[in-house]
């Protein structure tokens, strides 16, 4: 089993954010950066599928040079070989999915499962992975929890408000996967270390036809509560308990 | 000028979020003076049709096929491009559910168009739309253009009342699409009913959540009879899931569930914006953190400040005074 999975640098931000003067971005200047975590539980499955049924695993992102970083974090996991898709700006979903079709129409061996996140953590657009389905003619299962193979087969679970829906499509497909498929591991230091050494395909494209396009970013107006302290310690139980009482909880 | 709006339904009855979205597109409807259409998809949907009336759908494209029972989201794509083919919508506009934004990418990918997935405020103008959507999971929003045509869009619904008005029955247009077997390659083959133990984290009146602060999965005892106590039930951040403490199921925020109780109790939980996402929607927020500078009691109602391995348990035995 071959198995792409697409990755997104985005910033690990805390409580409050911030944007750069020009409101195109989030301010980074004291952040670190990672895979969205939709992704990066979408790296570990693709470790797991290698891991059980041999073949390779291949991790891919479009962004700026520096997303080498997350490339470099998939390998240290176990991910075999690494595509940066270099760009300037962060790219609307058209133009991304377009890259990431052209990129994997260029590499020698296709695919048996295309894995990506099911939404980017930043931009959110829920598109990139079946726009890159439709374009390769695979079927896609979104919001994948569950994911196992049999018989040249893929079986999906998916999980709704409903109970678990369940898909079984033939390969090659694509999956987009959603956190809670698997708890991903922590890097080793063994893999760190061969993560630094690993040769990286790059490619530059071009951008073409945006269709939907970022005027500005802006944070919305949260009103400043004004919270009140109802006690310190044990102490305050009989307080928390006058609340409940309030709310008519107990 | 018609607006063509997604109509998503389970069980035999209408998604509440999709009359949150109706009443949202009839605004917008009537702002421009465009006809609402809707389209219907399903194996045994028609009785569903005429309710819409209420919302301002003054047509329904009904699809209704035996090959259509189970949802198929490249199917539901299809019938909607053949209506569009049809009808020339102005917009395609659906609900920011996981569903419909899945239909609607599988609609942009098949008619090569753009799509912008929960909007929040929708401007029309002569070439590209203006639009306020959602992203970081609510912590941002993002002002855009939007090009095409038709305009491909969802709502995010969430927090929409839905506003029924008295209106007539809408005209019904029979559609046979013409759904190839690649169509319907991903569909639902099977379902597991979901495991109903206790109360739901999404229906529950309180929640009683913990984070990094509660140390252990064995530390979550404390929480479990609180939210036992109060009818609750328990959440947890993604510092507690990463961990293996909690199962994924009970993670709230942007990559977990979004909840409403009426209480939302955060204990060691430090309020990272993804993790305050989830719970906005709670209509009082109490926070038991030992760390009077933590960023959560900018954004909570009310606070203990101490270990909440003390001050649970008291409560615990107050509430059993
Ligand atoms: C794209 C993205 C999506 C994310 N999605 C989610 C999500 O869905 N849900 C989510 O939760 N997070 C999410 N996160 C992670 C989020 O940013 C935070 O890292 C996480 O919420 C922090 O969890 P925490 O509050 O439990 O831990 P911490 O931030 O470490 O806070 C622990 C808190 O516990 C307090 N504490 C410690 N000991 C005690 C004690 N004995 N008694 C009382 N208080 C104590 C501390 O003062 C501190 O405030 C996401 C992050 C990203 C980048
Ligand atoms: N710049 C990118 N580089 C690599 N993968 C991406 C990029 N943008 C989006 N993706 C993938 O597409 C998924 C969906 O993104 P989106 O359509 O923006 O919600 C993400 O979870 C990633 O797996």
């Amino acid at each position: 089993m071959d198995i792409l999975v697409c990755i997104k640098r985005v910033p690990v931000t805390g409580a409050k954010v911030t944007l750069t003067a020009d409101s195109q971005a989030i301010d980074a200047t004291y952040l670190s950066f990672a895979p969205g975590p939709h992704e990066e539980c979408a790296i570990e499955e693709a470790v797991q599928i290698v891991k059980k049924h041999g073949g390779k695993s291949t991790a891919l992102t479009l962004g700026p040079a520096a997303a080498v970083e997350q490339l470099r974090y998939a390998a240290s996991l176990g991910i075999d070989d690494l595509i940066l898709l270099e760009t300037e700006t962060d790219w609307p979903p058209m133009p991304t999915a377009r890259a990431i079709v052209a990129a994997v129409q260029a590499q020698e061996k296709p695919f048996d499962a295309l894995l990506f996140g099911n939404e980017s953590a930043d931009a959110g657009g829920y598109q990139v992975g079946i726009r890159v389905a439709y374009a390769l003619g695979m079927p896609v299962v979104t919001g994948v929890k569950k994911l196992a193979f049999e018989d040249g087969k893929a079986i999906a679970h998916r999980q709704t408000p409903n109970g678990w829906e369940i898909y079984e499509v033939p390969l090659p497909a694509v999956f987009t996967i959603k956190e809670g498929i698997n708890v991903p591991r922590y890097p080793s230091i063994p893999g760190k270390l061969k993560a630094k050494k690993k040769p990286i395909q790059r490619i530059t494209p071009e951008m073409g036809e945006v269709g939907l396009e970022k005027v500005r970013l802006v944070v919305p107006e949260t009103e400043a509560s004004d919270v009140n302290i109802l006690g310190h310690g044990a102490a305050a139980a009989p307080q928390v308990v006058e609340l409940l009482g309030e709310l008519g909880l107990v | 000028m018609t607006i063509l709006t997604l109509i998503e339904h389970e069980q035999g009855a209408i998604d509440p979020q999709t009359l949150s979205m109706l009443t949202a597109a009839r605004g917008l409807a009537q702002e421009q003076g465009w006809p609402i259409h809707a389209v219907l998809i399903g194996a045994d949907v028609a009785g569903l049709a005429d309710g819409l009336g209420d919302y301002g759908v003054t047509a329904v494209h009904l699809i209704e096929q035996d090959n259509l029972d189970a949802y198929a989201p490249a199917a539901w794509a299809a019938c909607v491009v053949e209506v569009m083919g049809a009808e020339k919508p102005t917009a395609v506009i659906g609900t920011g559910t996981e569903r419909s934004n899945e239909v609607m990418a599988h609609i942009a990918a098949r008619a090569d168009l753009p799509f912008a997935a929960n909007c929040l405020e929708i401007q029309p103008d002569e070439d590209a739309w203006f639009v306020t959507r959602v992203r970081w999971g609510g912590t941002l929003r993002e002002e855009a253009r939007l090009y095409g045509s038709p305009k491909l869009l969802t709502i995010a619904a969430l927090g929409i009342e839905p506003e029924p008005e008295p209106g007539g029955a809408p005209e019904i247009i029979s559609v046979v699409p013409d759904l190839s077997d690649d169509d319907l390659l991903v569909r639902v083959v099977s379902r597991i009913e979901p495991e109903r133990e206790g109360i739901s984290l999404t229906d529950a009146p309180v929640v009683v959540s913990g984070g990094r602060g509660v140390g252990s999965a064995e530390g979550f005892a404390v929480l479990e009879e609180l939210a036992g106590l109060l009818n609750g039930a328990v959440g947890c951040s993604r510092v507690v899931t990463n961990n293996g403490w909690r199962p994924h199921a009970e993670q709230v925020g942007q990559t977990g569930a979004r909840v409403a109780p009426e209480l939302y109790i955060a204990c060691g939980i430090s309020g990272a914006s993804q993790h305050m996402s989830g719970c906005a929607g709670a209509k009082h927020i109490l926070a038991i953190n030992n760390d009077p500078e933590a960023p959560i009691l900018m954004k909570a109602d009310t606070a203990v400040i101490g270990d909440l391995h003390e001050v649970i348990p008291a409560i615990i035995a107050e509430i059993r005074k």
